[in-house]
């Protein structure tokens, strides 16, 4: 038990609050005074946004508790047909980013779209007083979050249910509840907790969204800020609407840190082991299919087959050596990224678990809040002071030295992948710490008392057991990279375009068509995470 | 409360026979007990008179009533039937006096709180019903379970294995208690264990299951002193079974010399047997002129247990007082204290109930 | 497999360039198929290596800007006077034009102190429904607050600087509150809350959702000479109206070209900028793109020619970036969304 600060712990500290340099930069501009585009933007804008954000945040909590328990319930519960491909199945949506099924939405219920068109020659008529619900709006914006973003809630019911001792649920029916009653009054509230976790995290995304609040013409703090940055230039005001936004987000991450609390005394420590679960027949087994197939087909079946046929439609012009530059592009940046991620993740592990130091312990917990924090904002968080810096040194260069150090920071691969990093390190962390948590002190221990030396420890002990969970990680944040869209229209280098872009570009130009290639392979890789993660959570189960 | 007549069931498990001809009475009132091994049946039988398990012949009654047959399953939530879970079931979510509240809900408001207090007394836990399951201790939560299945007015009270997540110390005297209360209220219980201290402590009869097979339903007594199978001399207490042979009208030689059985007719003179010598069979004497060599001994605290050797090389057990220290390979005076031998077949015969008088030597 | 990483690792992280020999670094916010043969003609003609970059025009404003004396562009090429003005504003530009330049473009079609010269105009004018709207009905952008239009108007967001740039020039002309009343009567009589691009606004007069649009010239041009079967019989269901002819004309806009402040290879430049300003340029200009030459002696396309000659407002463009931000306050308290 080493308290004192030793050099490991220093260079861990060191990482991980230079990590979170952006966030101390921005929260500073708390202290700045407001100027005239604030009080333009309180005046005409800003009650928008938070009108919005406040029934995105409703309406989006409604539609994945929706979508996500009752399919959870029956899947945790019992069995039917179809049941073990909706176990994972359900899950398929998570390779979907929310811009991505708002493109192909847009093209399948839009006004000269498919249906529509369908829907007028059936009525025969070409006016437009056939009603049809507006695809871009906040409705629209609903309904595409609460399609991607449900398996968080599914997930974590899930498990709740299923990890819920049955002995409990046979209690409620013994003392006369029906199956009705027990699950409303027993079921239900003793996975609450979890499921309010969930539902943070879907929260959390959805106030993180760009892409989509963008097409559906949606006016949210994440447009707000990226309009005001790139239109007015005000770095002033454009921090503190990324301030106000954090605040929201500070919210959800209170309410799901407490939720996650709450869940340990919702677990019985007195687990009976599974029984089997009831099948169910005839009419209830039509139900549970339909309930869990519903999500599945509006939420990746259908958005991924109109990705198809564009991809098909438009393959044989736009697979050219430009589109490959986009593939190298996205698919080494997100590698570099990954690679990066993983390592500081490893080292914060590491010095968490060897240095029982506090410091250490906080500095780790702060450096791992990038999740919750929208791109848009980390974007700008990281511009601002890497600009100032470059600046500063370039002047202070040519008046000593002559010379001119030119860009070292802003505007290069380092801001982008010092960006990623700090948003995706929650990932690896948890991934790789899942793992280390599993080598034991008294591993290393009886290791050292037969008489092994630290490389020894290292080599033969934990790298291979750690080697799944470090794969894991780095797959994890890999995809994330891939998907990202933000915080890389903000801060990418100059003409360094990247799938997620060149799907953004084509969208706001547009041209769906042309965006369904480069969403088709984001949606693709987006599938290999899902993989894994079902496969996890099936060995946990097995 | 009501009596619980159990004939003649069969349950399944995909495709597996658990039970089959198994056949029970419990009388109102009547505390009974299972025990048994791990994987004998004896949870599957408590499950299916809950009606969580559907049961494929035969009929399980409670009272007049029958809830469980090859045509009907009464709903669970209809039965009337209190259960107590191994590990509680308490539901996390709710306060104590909720959880006690959850199968009463139809009540008046007043009568409720009137159940939940006498309750709470009744199981010693008065002042706790603002308490959360997991601010208690594992006793605590039991007696709370407990008082929540009893809160309803069940016809039966349905335990599992009630005691086993508790400490050793606390399991006997929490069953005593228990006892206590059920016996108080007049309570029809049936409990299901696999120790043997707990159910001697708690019931009025006992049942040992072997593998789906429900050898014996007898007073704990009688299960002790006249087990009708091997498989129960050896569960219930302990002992050790030597040689004998028939020898005479109910009479079997044995090394420790010629004893009284309950043989029947079907055993002849000369058939090899095996009878059953308890610890306490063998009473250490000093003044005795029998001597055998002490080949084993464990100290218990409040008495010895020595491993005896007979002349012809088998062992036995030996309870002894606790401050008679004899060491390994001395020899020690013992007395038999046997009134009938209890002797097992070495093949299968009909077996007399215990209690039948047999006809007398002719 | 590793060496290539760690090169890739180190080129992009470092990723300066360094201006060498006979060369020009060009940002262009036009995209690369609009722009890149002339590029080509020009290093044909004068061995000068054109670097091109392309990308947003408001990024890459931000892009100079952060690069300041160290960004690599020689030459900016965008649009929209505002934009061309919020450049000069935000000191990334140095003055260019010589005289021979001053004589080929009007002067309201480049900055005064020679910060920056319009290549090619465009109007922002109105299409309509051949088989719903008259001719005679429509006259002036002020008219279409009037409530016969009500609900028959498309027209793109306020985020989009050509509409920001024709408030700014209702700004100018008529002052704030009067544009304020009109941005506000557009708006309810827009058919559906904006959204796409300019030939989204045509498709929906076309497909019926609307009657009328106001689009740039451009945008038409290239739908009905679009290889998508689809844009060109949407084209053809519109017609043509030049707004204001009778008073200020149609509002008129640039696509411009200037110098950069950091240029480090400003000779080159002026250079380009010349060729640009060639005859055979503007042709081009006017030929592939349906955008009218700020030469004067510069031929139309057919397309062009088909929509006739019009009367288009004489105003200053500098002004278009004066008043930008009054403009965006105007349509965001308008609803303009």
């Amino acid at each position: 038990m080493k308290k004192h600060f030793n050099l490991w712990s220093i260079l861990t500290i060191a990482t991980a609050l230079l990590l979170t340099v952006p966030l101390w930069v921005l929260v500073s501009f708390v202290f700045e005074p407001t100027n005239e585009n604030w009080t333009h933007l309180a005046d005409t804008l800003l009650p928008e946004y938070i009108i919005n954000s406040l029934w995105l945040m409703l309406g989006v909590s409604i539609g994945t508790l929706l979508l996500g328990i009752p399919s959870a319930w029956f899947i945790s519960q019992y069995h039917f047909v179809g049941k073990r491909v909706f176990h994972w199945a359900l899950l398929l949506p998570m390779a979907m980013p929310a811009y991505i099924i708002a493109y192909t939405y847009t093209g399948l219920l839009e006004f000269e779209g498919p249906v529509q068109s369908a829907l007028r020659t059936l009525f025969e008529t070409q006016t437009v007083n056939l009603w049809f619900p507006e695809i871009r709006s906040l409705g629209g914006a609903i309904v595409m979050f609460s399609l991607v973003l449900y398996p968080y809630v599914y997930l974590l019911a899930r498990s709740a249910f299923a990890n819920q001792s049955h002995s409990v649920m046979q209690a409620s029916r013994t003392l006369g509840a029906g199956p009705y009653k027990t699950f409303f009054k027993v079921a239900l509230p003793i996975a609450r907790p979890a499921i309010i976790a969930g539902l943070t995290l879907a929260l959390m995304e959805t106030l993180a969204d760009f892409g989509t609040v963008q097409h559906f013409g949606v006016a949210t703090f994440t447009t707000g800020i990226y309009r005001t940055w790139t239109g007015f230039g005000d770095t002033t005001t454009t921090a503190q609407l990324s301030i106000l936004l954090l605040v929201f987000v500070t919210v959800l991450m209170m309410v799901e840190f407490w939720s996650r609390k709450q869940a340990k005394y919702f677990t019985n420590p007195n687990q009976q082991s599974n029984l089997t679960l009831p099948t169910l027949t005839g009419g209830r087994a039509v139900g549970a299919f339909t309930l869990c197939l519903i999500p599945i087909l509006f939420g990746f079946i259908l958005p991924a087959l109109q990705l198809l046929d564009w991809s098909i439609n438009v393959a044989s012009t736009s697979l050219n050596s430009e589109f490959f530059t986009l593939v190298w592009n996205s698919f080494s940046l997100a590698f570099i990224t990954a690679l990066v991620t993983v390592s500081i993740a490893l080292l914060l592990l590491y010095a968490k678990r060897s240095q029982n130091n506090k410091m250490v312990d906080h500095s780790v917990r702060v450096a791992s809040l990038g999740y919750a924090i929208p791109g848009t904002v980390i974007a700008v968080a990281v511009m601002i002071p890497f600009a100032w810096f470059d600046n500063t040194l370039d002047a202070w260069s040519r008046e000593t030295l002559g010379i001119s150090t030119g860009l070292l920071l802003s505007g290069t691969l380092f801001a982008l992948i010092f960006a990623y990093s700090f948003r995706f390190l929650s990932v690896a962390l948890q991934s790789i710490g899942s793992g280390l948590s599993q080598i034991k002190p008294s591993m290393d221990e009886s290791a050292k008392t037969l008489g092994a030396s630290h490389w020894t420890i290292l080599k033969r002990i934990h790298i291979p057991l750690l080697s799944s969970s470090l794969v894991t990680a780095f797959i994890l944040v890999f995809v994330e990279v891939l998907k990202e869209l933000p915080t890389t229209l903000i801060l990418r280098p100059f003409n360094f375009n990247t799938l997620s872009v060149r799907a953004y570009e084509m969208a706001a130009d547009e041209r769906l068509a042309d965006a369904g290639l480069p969403a088709l392979l984001i949606v693709i890789t987006g599938l290999i995470p899902v993989i894994i993660l079902s496969k996890l959570i099936g060995k946990r189960h097995a | 409360m009501r009596e619980l007549q159990i004939n003649q069931i069969k349950t399944t498990y995909q495709n597996t026979t658990i039970l089959e001809n198994l056949s029970l009475h419990l009388k109102a009132g009547e505390i009974g007990c299972l025990l048994g091994p791990s994987g004998c049946g004896k949870t599957t039988l408590l499950r299916s008179i809950a009606g969580l398990q559907p049961i494929a012949q035969g009929e399980i009654r409670l009272g007049e009533q029958v809830v469980s047959s090859s045509q009907t399953h009464m709903a669970i939530e209809s039965r009337k039937v209190g259960m107590v879970f191994q590990d509680y079931a308490l539901f996390p979510h709710m306060t104590i006096a909720d959880n006690i509240r959850f199968g009463i809900e139809h009540f008046t408001k007043k009568e409720q709180q009137e159940r939940i207090t006498s309750l709470l007394e009744l199981v010693d836990l008065s002042g706790k019903e603002k308490r959360y399951p997991h601010e208690l201790s594992g006793g605590q939560q039991q007696r709370v379970a407990l008082a929540r299945a009893l809160a309803g007015k069940p016809q039966i009270l349905l335990m599992d294995e009630p005691f086993s997540g508790l400490d050793v110390e606390l399991r006997e005297s929490l069953a005593r208690q228990v006892r206590c209360i059920l016996k108080a209220e007049g309570i029809t219980a049936l409990m299901v264990t696999h120790n043997q201290n707990e159910a001697f402590a708690i019931a009025d009869s006992v049942g040992v299951m072997k593998e789906g097979d429900l050898l014996q339903w007898d007073t704990s007594y009688n299960l002790y002193h006249k087990p009708n199978h091997p498989f129960i001399a050896d569960f219930i207490g302990q002992g050790v079974l030597i040689k004998g042979s028939v020898c005479g009208c109910r009479q079997v030689h044995t090394e420790l010399g010629v004893l009284n059985a309950h043989l029947t007719d079907d055993y002849v003179t000369g058939e090899a047997v095996s009878v059953l010598v308890r610890p306490d069979d063998i009473i250490h004497n000093d003044d005795s002129q029998w001597e055998l060599e002490v080949v084993n001994r464990v100290f218990r605290g409040s008495h010895f247990l020595f491993t005896l050797k007979l002349a012809n090389g088998e062992q036995v057990l030996c309870m002894s007082q606790s401050h008679h220290n004899h060491e390994i390979g001395s020899k020690i005076g013992v007395k038999l204290e046997m009134d009938h031998a209890v002797v097992f077949p070495l093949q299968k015969k009909h077996h007399a109930e215990n209690l039948t008088p047999l006809p007398s030597c002719p | 497999m590793k060496k290539s990483w760690i090169t890739l690792l180190i080129f992009t992280l470092s990723m300066p360039v360094y201006a060498a020999l006979d060369e020009v670094n060009v940002y262009s916010a036009r995209k690369e198929q609009l722009i890149k043969p002339l590029l080509t003609d020009f290093t044909r003609q004068t061995g000068i290596k054109v670097n091109l970059v392309t990308s947003k025009a408001d990024a890459l404003l931000k892009r100079l800007e952060s690069e300041g004396l160290n960004s690599p562009a020689d030459i900016l090429i965008t649009t929209d006077a505002g934009r061309l003005h919020r450049a000069k504003a935000a000191n990334v530009l140095q003055p260019s034009l010589n005289d021979n330049m001053k004589k080929l473009v009007p002067a309201h079609l480049r900055d005064a102190d020679g910060y920056w010269i319009g290549l090619t105009t465009r109007s922002r004018m109105m299409v309509y429904a051949k088989d719903r709207v008259q001719a005679s009905e429509l006259s002036t952008y002020e008219d279409l607050t009037d409530p016969k239009w009500k609900k028959r108007i498309c027209i793109r967001s306020s985020n989009n600087i050509y509409n920001q740039s024709l408030v700014a020039s209702m700004i100018a002309h008529k002052g704030e509150s009067e544009t304020a009343r009109w941005v506000e009567g557009l708006v309810n009589n827009m058919a559906r809350k904006p959204k796409g691009g300019d030939r989204d606004q045509v498709k929906a007069v076309a497909a019926g959702q609307c009657d009328i649009a106001v689009v740039n010239t451009y945008y038409l041009g290239q739908m009905i000479n679009s290889n998508d079967p689809k844009e060109v019989a949407a084209a053809n269901q519109v017609s043509v109206f030049w707004p204001n002819q009778s008073d200020r004309g149609a509002h008129i806009n640039v696509s411009g070209i200037a110098v950069t402040k950091a240029a480090k290879n400003k000779e080159n430049a002026i250079k380009l900028m010349e060729f640009l300003l060639s005859k055979e340029s503007q042709t081009w200009y006017a030929e592939t793109n349906n955008e009218y030459p700020v030469l004067a002696d510069a031929p139309w396309s057919d397309t062009l020619k088909t929509w006739g000659e019009f009367h288009g407002d004489g105003l200053n463009l500098t002004k278009l970036g004066d008043l930008n931000t009054q403009a965006i306050r105007i349509m965001d308290r308008a609803g303009w969304r």
